[in-house]
């Protein structure tokens, strides 16, 4: 087991075998994406309360989920990174920081489209929302941090030590802006949670849960070759690589 | 720790760093003993600054290990930082505080040197009767051996001087020639990167250069 | 080995920068000339009306501390990374961590605290209730300490940068959401006449995990930074 993880520390072991991986990947995560869009958007019922416009949450709460599972993955690596000086774990931090936005961004954006039938406006401060927001701008400061630095692998370990506050620091800002929503809650009460779910509803909420996360694997996995490729590009086995490549 | 510990020495092993996806050196392995000093020469660029700030500890190697009496250096910790006396391209000093607080300052924080007050360190650079002006009226010179005069209020046995020569005139130059002398001559070791040369007693020097 | 003890060598640092800071004592009135400014802006571009002033008067107050804390806590490494002492506590036999927990002890008593002798009178400039003037105080006294150690980890990651300052707002800002949070709720709340006990503890516990865990970041973030 240890050997594994040493063997796959090394940036051309990775390369090669992330490489073998990814068409797998991507056949998984395109075969879950339909049967799970199939499902949500045509096959279960419709809401009795908020009709077909419910539908938005078999996007928006797997790209929410995904949001705080990309920060707990980032910082993780972050940590894997800083205490073994594993090369593989920083480029990893770096990589994930872009797809965890993407998807913040992407539940924020669903959430509000959702919110226009219910609220009526297309914002509003709601707790989940409000601690989305917050969620994506950690990790546009993480994103800043790491193009400011110009040493890739110092801008990859401050990342890393950002990212790990941030985890500390995650659940209290989740739990303090609950707090506050229910101090000055307003004339709106969240929808996000419905009491009971059906299990034709659950089901392809689960199936899109999968497939957001071997997206993210994908993504992951891909940006993390470009970024191995970039830093080992005076290496003999980039070299020989690209030379197989012309 | 005393600075004339028999067994004190200095290793670097097989020390690769890299700057920028640059590999400044790799494979450098040497020892420094107790009396000897390295003199590490190269062209702009060549990671003179990057290996003394490695071995001071500051920066990690990308690969190989540094021991300080056998034993890594990141293992030993302060234990190694005690030991050791840096003096970088900044000074160091607090331009707000007199020359006297800096030294009393730096003093109180490491290992003392027993005998010597931050006022005798002050004289033996030629600074006295600069005790009680504010550090930022110095000459650029004056603040330099400021700097070096920390080497002598700590017991450290291993100085690291990058440029030590930095803005000094002749006068200052022999002054310092003369503390690096004294120190290996009683027993302390010494890395230095400079682009004059270094006045040292040529069996206690060993040279690297790595533009080579 | 001869090295001081732990706590001395907190103090001589702490009573260094303390130094420092009195010989530059000009300098201590900046932070506080921006708290009074910026809250005093919130009128200007509001409109004056009492009543409004009164309920958002603790955010006004909170939120200007928080930027004045930002902005004066750019500097807290800066003139030692400029001058080179910064590499020298890196390299002195101490725990860093210790080191950089009197840094921002000595930055908070120069910076912070005297924001805590303005509020009275930003309180009656906003027109806050008689009972939320006290918990105002008491709310700088635990959050701003919370700031300090918190964004200190931030200006570590960001030391040797060129454009710090903007960074290091996107960094630290919504790391300080919670201290925002409690602060601004209980000076609201005690205004209304309610207990305030429970976010008293809620800031003392944000203040105790702060104090235990910046300073091992800082000092990890510091490490890097000067790598």
């Amino acid at each position: 087991m240890l050997r594994f993880f040493h063997q796959l520390a090394s940036p051309k072991y990775f390369y090669n075998l992330s490489g073998r991986l990814i068409p797998w990947i991507a056949v998984a995560c395109v075969g879950f994406l339909l049967v799970g869009l199939y499902d949500g958007l045509v096959d279960a019922p419709t809401d009795y309360q908020q009709g077909d416009s419910y539908r938005i949450i078999f996007i928006h709460v797997p790209a929410a989920w995904m949001s705080l599972f990309i920060y707990m993955v980032m910082a993780g690596a972050g940590a894997i990174g800083l205490i073994w000086h594993m090369k593989l774990a920083e480029v990893m931090v770096v990589s994930c920081a872009p797809i965890g936005a993407a998807f913040t961004f992407l539940a924020l954006v669903t959430g509000s489209i959702w919110g226009k039938p219910m609220w009526g406006t297309w914002w509003v401060w709601d707790a989940r929302l409000t601690s989305e927001l917050i969620l994506l701008f950690l990790y546009l400061g993480i994103m800043a941090l790491n193009n400011a630095v110009e040493d890739k692998r110092t801008a990859a370990r401050a990342t890393s030590i950002l990212a790990i506050v941030g985890v500390v620091n995650i659940p209290i800002i989740h739990y303090s802006v609950e707090w506050w929503n229910t101090l000055h809650q307003g004339p709106t009460v969240t929808k996000f949670d419905a009491p009971s779910i059906d299990t034709q509803m659950l089901i392809p909420l689960l199936v899109m849960a999968v497939a957001f996360k071997l997206y993210f694997v994908l993504s992951l996995l891909m940006r993390a070759r470009v970024e191995v490729l970039q830093r080992e590009r005076n290496t003999q086995w980039v070299r020989e690589l690209a030379e197989q490549q012309t | 720790m005393s600075s004339s510990s028999p067994a004190a020495a200095l290793d670097a092993e097989n020390l690769t760093c890299i700057r920028d996806d640059r590999t400044l050196f790799s494979g450098l392995s040497f020892r420094v003993e107790s009396g000897q000093a390295l003199v590490v020469s190269g062209r702009n660029g060549s990671g003179k600054t990057t290996l003394l700030r490695t071995l001071s500890g500051m920066r990690m190697p990308d690969e190989g290990a540094i021991r300080w009496c056998g034993d890594d250096i990141y293992r030993l910790g302060s234990d190694y930082n005690a030991s050791t006396a840096y003096v970088g391209h900044r000074d160091g000093n607090k331009l707000d505080l007199t020359p006297l607080e800096n030294l009393a300052f730096v003093r109180s924080l490491g290992d003392p040197h027993p005998d010597l007050q931050p006022a005798q360190a002050l004289a033996t650079v030629d600074l006295a009767g600069f005790e009680d002006v504010a550090t930022r009226n110095l000459s650029a010179g004056q603040q330099r051996r400021l700097a070096l005069a920390r080497l002598l209020i700590t017991r450290a046995p291993l100085w690291i001087l990058d440029e030590p020569f930095t803005s000094l005139d002749t006068h200052g130059i022999a002054i310092v020639e003369e503390l690096a002398h004294n120190h290996l001559v009683n027993g302390g070791m010494l890395v230095v990167t400079s682009h004059h040369m270094v006045n040292l007693d040529s069996s206690a020097v060993i040279h690297l250069n790595l533009s080579a | 080995m001869s090295t001081a003890p732990l706590s001395h060598a907190f103090l001589i640092l702490f009573k260094r920068d303390l130094t420092l800071a009195y010989r530059k004592r000009a300098e201590i009135v900046n932070p506080l000339l921006f708290f009074v400014l910026v809250t005093a802006m919130f009128p200007l571009g509001i409109g004056a009306d009492p009543a409004q002033l009164r309920d958002i008067g603790p955010g006004i107050i909170w939120v200007a501390a928080l930027l004045a804390a930002l902005l004066s806590l750019e500097t807290i490494f800066r003139s030692d990374f400029e001058d080179g002492s910064l590499e020298q506590l890196l390299l002195c036999p101490h725990p860093l961590s210790i080191l950089m927990l009197a840094k921002v002890a000595a930055h908070w008593v120069t910076t912070g605290l005297p924001l805590l002798l303005v509020a009275p009178l930003l309180a009656v400039l906003l027109d806050l209730p008689e009972e939320a003037r006290s918990t105002l105080l008491i709310t700088l006294a635990l959050g701003t300490p919370v700031l300090s150690l918190v964004g200190t980890i931030g200006v570590a990651l960001t030391v040797g940068l060129r454009r710090g300052g903007m960074i290091l707002s996107l960094l630290v800002l919504p790391l300080y959401v919670p201290v925002l949070i409690f602060a601004a709720s209980a000076v609201t709340t005690a205004g209304a006449g309610l207990p305030v006990s429970a976010h008293l503890f809620l800031l003392t516990a944000l203040l105790a995990l702060a104090v235990s865990l910046s300073p091992a970041a800082t000092a990890a973030a510091l490490r890097i930074s000067l790598s």
